[in-house]
């Protein structure tokens, strides 16, 4: 209805003013307004005025006093956790836990999509994406779970399979390696969706004509798959940068003990002990914010690069 | 001459099937045993479990952990709870992204693209843990089963994938045939898009339900202990390795009879946790890949 009048009208009226006057068309349109309604409500209500408030890192919060009333302490909570006993230690133990984390399993979904994309027999495919899906949904509570009864030095999976009693939790040096491991157990099948879908838009004539010219499997792969992929990878990558501080609260406060600190005190778990369970609320933001602030940077850094790089860019 | 390059050639295909098959498989068993053995064990007598004496089949086959696990009233309740949650929670999440979607896929919406902008904002930046706790306090949601599903706000990854769809997948001419026949937006949204849409709803749907069903931590910050969902219950058993005090005044055999429950608690309750959503899942398998093509594609 909208497009006959507005060819109509355009037709009589002057050529810059095409249509209906947006009033009119807001009119038009209430009933989708009205449908918007709830979700922006609850959208302002508690992702946009949970950021205004992000101000209480510069302000000593009380509680009577609200976001705005409290007084304001400038950089006071930044400097304190800068010279906190544990700053440098969480620091570094979050950025190389995600920093490892990454880079063992950011590769891998996609040479599980290479290999699935050429399987030719679809039926077993199917059954091979359905367990690889699987422990993506697994509650992380359940998964480490499951991570101590195997790792568990009484009769604990691992410990039967190597003939040792080692209480691996409490090893700090094999912490890392528990969370990355168990981490690409969990989600490096349900990784590989992306890039499956992606592959899936190939033009099929690039491999009838790759085949009539004698190309070996792995020779599509390498000039057809793989060139294919670059781009969705290089946008998955710089997605997980701008995540590189953001370590998964859940699991390394599941997985941490009190001899594995050295390497599982991350910031992400302090911001909780400090600002849930202490309720030292302006201090728990500030650290959070600094967090987040060291995020954009990140994913404003490989964005750039990227962009140079394989032009290819995110924002 | 010819003849045999071409058998050469497909030869060599039927090497390079086999590799990828054998490779995927390798994988796939890696994958499943973790599990398969947790379920081999739920079903033996723990101490064997500890002997290295399950690793492909049951031990002493029993269901006492299931039968206990049940008995259990912490578990019992956890699971109503995490039932109520997610069922009330999925309605909400689904509701709330097909209400999104809609009125951002219509192209003609004055104020679109800020719309828009306004809910993507929210998938990159928030406040972060701390100033989301004290507005879900000042708005007096503390202790109630509505922490659980406010705070997310939207899933506006979820909304973009249901809006692509609404943009690719339904027929254009259906959608301006019910315009000119004078129906209103609502009404086209609800008797033609909707029932157009099965497909993406289903998925949704699952990733809703997983969602709430496999949540614990909104729970831990917001809600009471008796409100706990399964997963956190979840966390005395298997984090803290805590046998209950209803659970030792129940069992008569001493503290060695306990330790043996506590054990097989823990293999049984991790398959009752994770079974739901695990047999889900699959029925809607199909559809993951579509849903992501359109939502990447398009971002």
């Amino acid at each position: 209805m909208s497009k006959g009048t507005s060819a109509a009208a355009s037709v009589a009226m002057p050529p810059v003013r095409r249509g209906k006057s947006l009033g009119r068309r807001i009119l038009e349109h209430w009933q989708l307004y009205l449908l918007l309604l709830v979700p922006v409500v609850i959208t302002v209500i508690y992702k946009y005025i949970p950021m205004y408030g992000v101000q209480i890192a510069f302000r000593d919060f009380k509680a009577s006093r609200g976001f705005l009333g409290s007084e304001w302490v400038g950089w006071e909570w930044f400097e304190r956790f800068f010279t906190a006993p544990t700053f440098s230690r969480m620091i570094s133990n979050t950025v190389l836990l995600s920093f490892f984390s990454l880079l063992w399993s950011f590769p891998i979904p996609i040479i599980l999509a290479l290999a699935m994309n050429q399987m030719r027999f679809k039926r077993y495919r199917r059954v091979v994406q359905t367990v690889l899906y699987a422990p993506h949904f697994i509650s992380i509570m359940v998964v480490c779970g499951m991570i101590r009864i195997f790792l568990s030095p009484s009769g604990g999976l691992l410990n039967l399979l190597l003939g040792t009693k080692i209480d691996f939790l409490t090893e700090a040096s094999a912490f890392r390696t528990i969370y990355i491991v168990s981490g690409i157990w969990q989600e490096a099948g349900w990784g590989t969706i992306v890039y499956l879908a992606t592959l899936s838009t190939v033009d099929p004539a690039l491999y009838e004509a790759a085949k009539i010219d004698g190309a070996s499997m792995f020779q599509r792969i390498a000039h057809i798959d793989f060139p294919a992929l670059v781009p969705m990878a290089v946008l998955m990558l710089i997605m997980s940068a701008g995540s590189l501080m953001n370590v998964g609260f859940e699991k390394v406060w599941l997985l941490q003990t009190d001899l594995n600190k050295a390497t599982s005190d991350v910031i992400a778990v302090y911001v909780y002990q400090q600002g849930i369970e202490n309720a030292k609320y302006s201090y728990a933001t500030a650290v959070g914010l600094f967090n987040t602030v060291i995020n954009i940077a990140l994913l404003f850094i490989v964005n750039t690069i990227a962009k140079k790089a394989a032009d290819v860019s995110f924002v | 001459m010819q003849v045999k390059e071409k058998k050469l050639r497909s030869l060599s295909d039927k090497t390079s099937d086999i590799i990828l098959v054998v490779f995927c498989t390798v994988i796939m068993l890696i994958v499943a045993y973790p599990l398969y053995y947790v379920l081999v064990a739920s079903f033996s007598d723990p101490y064997d479990v500890y002997a290295g004496k399950t690793f492909l089949l049951p031990s002493q086959f029993t269901f006492k952990g299931y039968t206990s696990v049940f008995a259990d009233q912490r578990i019992f309740s956890g699971y109503l709870n995490s039932i109520k949650y997610t069922i009330i929670g999925t309605i909400y999440s689904v509701v709330l992204i097909f209400c999104t979607a809609y009125p951002l896929s219509k192209k003609s919406l004055p104020g679109r693209k800020w719309i828009s902008i306004f809910f993507i904002i929210t998938m990159y930046f928030g406040g972060g843990l701390v100033p989301t706790y004290l507005v879900v306090k000042n708005t007096g949601l503390l202790n109630n089963m509505w922490a659980l599903f406010l705070p997310g706000g939207v899933a506006v990854g979820n909304v973009i994938i249901v809006r692509n769809f609404f943009e690719n997948s339904l027929p254009g001419e259906l959608l301006e045939a019910a315009e000119i026949d004078g129906a209103s937006h609502l009404r086209t949204f609800v008797s033609i898009v909707i029932p157009l849409s099965r497909s993406i709803m289903a998925v949704m749907v699952v990733f809703s339900m997983v969602a709430y069903w496999n949540d614990w931590f909104t729970a831990l910050i917001y809600l009471k202990a008796d409100q706990a969902p399964l997963p956190l219950v979840l966390r005395n058993i298997l984090i803290r390795s805590s046998a209950s005090a209803s659970q030792a005044s129940t069992i008569s055999g001493g503290y060695a009879e306990l330790n043996k429950v506590t054990e097989m608690i823990k293999f049984a309750s991790i398959i009752v946790a994770a079974a739901p959503m695990l047999i889900i899942y699959p029925f809607v398998q199909k559809y993951f890949e579509q849903g992501f093509m359109t939502g990447a594609v398009k971002g």
